[in-house]
């Protein structure tokens, strides 16, 4: 009896069955998948070997939570417009400096080249230990994780409603366009933005009406400033182990990288 | 008598305190609009009564006041309490309100943690919030959609876990307002059946007069912020030109099923209030 979620794709949530990453207590992956992002980021730039490490602990984790590799790259995708912004400020970065190319008249020196191996590399690191986490836990677990994580209950209700409310506004926009256009109103350049305006004003003020309405029945259930979540799965041997392998293997990769150095 | 000993008060009989009990209920919004402008009435313990008005009479703003979130001037007491800062906890968990748009009332990732949300503010031990959870969901018929994002249900759906988040903290007095608004006939007669079913006393804020008749013993119009008819439902749905003073009407060919069997006799016999 699911409504279907014609309305909101860009946020559909992906459960991938019942694989061992997915039931594992969401504070496990949270604290396993940002500290290999951490870690990552701090490896120094010439231990190439170090990466292809990561690299393969990232694709053992892909295997494990049975994420399909078509949908991974995919998503991968996000990070593409970030290492392009890089690519093109590369011949402004380090006007001297040995190796690198000529491109007409700029110059991309060696130390540039290692700039953007250095950006890129650790971005596409960084987003697919992000979607291993997002694509093996559900928003719910995720904000409870962090909440017994001890983040602060603002943030926690912050993102959570946003989260909630996300689909609600999307929702409105659509209808406010349905209803737009069944008066033949059709978008022109020009047309367009003082329309698009008072579109914009208008969510502005029904998602502050909406705001205060949901406050309202918020205290009228006895909120007094703090809302608990709940329960979620426990802490156990499953996740000790998952957490103490992906750290202690990363952590062994960077070590090995400062003691040997570069490759 | 000096130096006797104490003697025992016998302990009277008193009855149970009014569920709501108003009189001269004012209240202004801050631009100056008056809202309501003396509201008077008592509902006892036990009864469902009917709010009925058309649109701007003030009914949100009187629902508002029922527990709180709205304070105007007179005296309104709940359960015997009077609506004061210091009662406003107890008022809330006693009073469940259940608001028109269920996506104002869920707003946590999934529906279990929604439920659980009023509970949890009561302090109830964690045991006691999952066993009301569970057993408002299955009161509302939504059992087994405990790890279900609210927005992945239909409108009934949502309507009806909204009014379990209200169901969960066990309250004397159950509002709703507008209950019938946005659904389909099914979904209304569901949610009307899971409303008469439930053991407490009942107010329902609405200008659909089926479903105030379906939900409802008893009727109070409210018009221009003043209580102006107060009786039992059918005699207030039957007096056409009540209706029609106050912009209300049932619908085109509505017949009230039961007013026959409620007996002719006691329709008769009933007393309308009017006031003005």
């Amino acid at each position: 009896m699911r409504a279907p979620d014609r309305t909101t794709p860009f946020l559909s949530e992906t459960r991938t069955g019942g694989s061992l990453v997915r039931r594992l207590d969401a504070r496990a992956k949270i604290l396993g998948m940002i500290g290999f992002t951490m870690v990552v980021v701090t490896t120094p730039a010439r231990a190439v070997w170090a990466f292809v490490l990561y690299a393969a602990v990232l694709a053992f984790l892909i295997g494990l939570a049975r994420l399909p590799l078509r949908y991974v790259l995919k998503r991968a995708l996000v990070v593409v417009p970030f290492v392009l912004v890089v690519a093109i400020f590369l011949p402004f970065f380090h006007k001297s400096g040995a190796g690198g190319y000529s491109l007409g008249g700029a110059r991309v020196t060696g130390e540039g080249l290692l700039v953007l191996w250095n950006a890129g590399a650790k971005a596409v690191l960084g987003v697919l230990s992000m979607i291993v986490l997002g694509s093996t836990t559900t928003f719910a677990e995720m904000v409870s994780g962090f909440e017994r994580l001890r983040a602060p209950n603002v943030f926690i209700l912050i993102v959570s409603f946003m989260y909630r409310y996300s689909f609600v506004f999307v929702e409105e926009a659509l209808r406010m366009q349905r209803a737009m256009a069944s008066r033949n109103y059709r978008a022109r350049w020009l047309w367009n933005v003082p329309t698009l305006g008072h579109m914009l004003s208008a969510l502005f003020l029904r998602s502050y009406g909406r705001g205060e309405r949901v406050y309202v029945a918020m205290l009228s259930r006895g909120y007094e400033g703090t809302v608990r979540l709940g329960n979620g799965t426990a802490f156990g041997l499953a996740e000790t182990v998952f957490l103490g392998t992906i750290l202690g293997l990363v952590i062994a990769i960077r070590v090995s990288a400062s003691l040997w150095g570069a490759g | 008598m000096p130096g006797s000993y104490p003697t025992l008060q016998p302990v009277p009989h008193s009855p149970p305190p009014p569920a709501v009990e108003a009189r001269d209920l004012h209240f202004a919004y801050p631009d100056g609009t008056a809202v309501l402008r003396g509201v008077d009435f008592t509902i006892q313990q036990g009864e469902s009564v009917a709010i009925i008005g058309p649109n701007g009479a003030g009914k949100s703003t009187l629902l508002l006041h029922l527990n709180g979130i709205l304070r105007g001037t007179g005296d309104l007491r709940i359960l015997g309490l009077p609506v004061e800062t210091k009662n406003l906890r107890e008022i809330r968990s006693r009073v469940g309100v259940v608001f028109q748009d269920p996506e104002d009332q869920l707003f946590l990732t999934s529906v279990a943690q929604d439920v659980a949300f009023g509970p949890a503010n009561m302090g109830l031990e964690k045991d006691e919030v999952e066993t009301r959870v569970k057993d408002a969901l299955a009161a509302v018929g939504m059992g087994g959609f405990e790890d279900r994002a609210a927005h992945h249900l239909s409108f009934g759906q949502k309507k009806r876990v909204a009014t379990a988040t209200v169901l969960a903290m066990h309250p004397e007095v159950l509002v709703l307002d507008e209950p019938s608004s946005n659904l389909d006939p099914k979904a209304r007669h569901q949610l009307v059946d899971i409303v008469r079913g439930l053991p407490v006393t009942k107010i329902v804020v609405t200008h659909d007069l089926p479903v105030a008749y379906e939900l409802c013993e008893r009727a109070l119009i409210l018009a221009q912020g003043r209580i102006v008819a107060d009786g039992p439902i059918e005699a207030i749905l039957l007096d056409t030109g009540l209706l029609a003073a106050n912009d209300l009407e049932l619908p085109h060919g509505f017949a009230l099923p039961y007013s026959l069997e409620r007996g002719a006799g006691s329709c008769s016999g009933m007393m309308t209030q009017r006031m003005t």
